[in-house]
């Protein structure tokens, strides 16, 4: 269970985000929306212990980020915009790396890679370096990594980006499957993806949590697509520049429909 | 403590995986091996001149851990001012840029264990080098009679002055996420550990006995020399706990922003 409250983080004069708040249960999968620039990866490295807030908590199943770290980050399974792969370690070998550092005890170490990779479909490129792997494999490598120590709780920065259509079907069975017990909060520019297998939805813009709400709530209210355009098109006071965001929105749309 | 070994295996596959350990390794003993016969042609030639002379004074004072080994030391450790910043400039900077960073610092380890583990990799690859080094003076044992403790000495203020080196080293590193400028600073900061008497050198000027106090070079020659001073070993071991120390801030700065 995540709970994020009052997060603000400034960077000099600069409000990356203000107030976000909101909580994900255990076994549910909440999608994080918002377009570029909104403080979705800021929300997702504070979440995760990377960096912490200006201000506000995160309790992670009740522990907080800040002061409760270590036992928090054990929780955590996150996997970052770009993999954090080391370039030159074979697959088997940098799981086992992360494997160890997230604590996971001697005696389970071969359990949990071996499970990681094939949760993964990763048993064909086991033995090959990190850095050889297409964009597709370093993002399952890096799934694997983050679900290696099997945490409650999962953060993850779009993990389908650069996946091919069957990989794409595949992760996001994996990534419902892992929910069943855990917390996933999964950030995304893909609206179909939030509908097919989120429960909820938070959609960020400028920093400042402008939705959160349950999917089955939504779409008694129209279309995730029009939910979302209303929501951040609100929050922009300027109109023509409200008008600039809904037509670029619009443009990722079609292309994310013809997928 | 598990952590710690955790990140220094790594570390130290990485250094053998990339080839830079090699690299390295190679460069070092070639031109360790190129000064030691440098030295000991001079050695010879020196004795040959005192031979012809027939001065025995001169002779007596020719001894080999003087004329070679000394001076062996010495070279041996600007070579190092040079390399270890090829050794150390990845340990975070490369971290940094390819993302990894995030990875650790979302692991539940200490920044203190992660800095430990970067340390205790670099310092055995290092003192792994200056072991290797060790067969200049193997060579003079088994054709000569230089004095064995001396040496050791000399060479345990090598593994000082290269210890130090990569905690510096690693401090420049956890600065940047850039690899050439991590290089760069380090090479800059240990050539200026090395003349930072020089003014002092020159004629008296303030702070002189603060500057020789800070040289590096200063505490090594004592320990070539054959003296093993606690000033010394504190100025070494100073020198790497403010290093360390420092790198540990630094590397969780990213932390504080």
């Amino acid at each position: 269970m995540i709970e994020v409250k009052g997060l603000t983080k400034s960077y000099g004069d600069f409000l990356a985000i203000k107030d976000v708040s909101f909580t994900a249960e255990s076994g549910e999968i909440l999608g994080f929306l918002g377009p570029n620039g909104a403080g979705k990866t800021t929300t997702m490295r504070i979440l995760t212990g990377f960096m912490p807030a200006t201000s506000g908590t995160v309790l992670i199943d009740g522990l907080d980020i800040l002061t409760n770290s270590l036992e928090a980050r054990r929780r955590i399974g996150y996997l970052p915009e770009n993999p954090p792969v080391y370039y030159d370690m074979r697959v088997e070998g940098y799981l086992r790396f992360v494997a160890k550092l997230k604590g996971v005890q001697r005696q389970s170490l071969d359990e949990a890679v071996e499970l990681a990779i094939s949760r993964c479909g990763l048993e064909d490129v086991r033995y090959r370096i990190c850095g050889q792997l297409s964009k597709g494999y370093k993002q399952r490598v890096g799934l694997a990594a983050a679900i290696i120590h099997n945490p409650s709780v999962m953060i993850l920065d779009e993990p389908t980006i650069g996946l091919d259509p069957r990989q794409i079907i595949e992760i996001r069975k994996l990534i419902r499957e892992l929910a069943k017990e855990r917390t996933v909060v999964l950030s995304t520019h893909i609206l179909p993806e939030v509908s097919q297998i989120c429960q909820k939805v938070v959609i960020i813009n400028d920093g400042r949590v402008v939705l959160e709400k349950r999917l089955d709530e939504i779409s008694k209210e129209g279309s995730l697509e029009d939910v979302f355009l209303r929501a951040i098109a609100k929050e922009s006071t300027g109109g023509l520049l409200a008008e600039a965001e809904l037509e670029e929105v619009e443009a990722g749309r079609s292309t994310s429909g013809s997928l | 403590m598990r952590n710690t070994l955790t990140i220094a295996g790594r570390e130290l596959q990485a250094y053998f995986v990339q080839p830079v350990a090699y690299v390295v390794m190679t460069v070092f003993l070639l031109l360790g091996g190129w000064f030691f016969f440098a030295l000991l042609r001079r050695f010879e030639l020196v004795l040959e001149m005192y031979a012809a002379l027939r001065s025995t004074s001169g002779m007596e004072s020719l001894n080999l851990n003087q004329a070679v080994i000394e001076p062996l030391l010495h070279n041996l450790a600007v070579v190092l001012v040079i390399l270890v910043p090829a050794i150390t400039m990845r340990t975070f900077a490369e971290e940094k840029r390819t993302g990894t960073y995030e990875l650790l610092l979302t692991s539940p380890i200490r920044i203190g264990e992660l800095v430990a583990g970067k340390f205790l990799a670099a310092a055995l690859f290092v003192l792994l080098m200056v072991l290797l080094a060790g067969i200049f003076p193997l060579i003079l044992v088994i054709f000569g009679n230089p004095e064995v403790p001396v040496m050791v000495s000399g060479y345990l203020g090598l593994a000082f002055v290269a210890l130090c080196f990569v905690s510096v080293g690693l401090f420049t590193s956890s600065l940047t996420s850039n690899q050439i400028i991590a290089a760069i600073s380090c090479f800059g900061a240990l050539l200026l550990l090395y003349v930072i008497s020089w003014p002092a050198e020159a004629g008296e000027v303030e702070f002189a006995g603060l500057l020789r106090y800070l040289s590096l070079p200063e505490h090594f020659s004592q320990m070539a020399r054959g003296v093993i001073s606690t000033q010394d070993i504190v100025y070494f071991l100073s020198l790497i706990a403010i290093a360390l120390f420092l790198t540990q801030r630094s590397a969780e700065s990213v932390r504080w922003r």
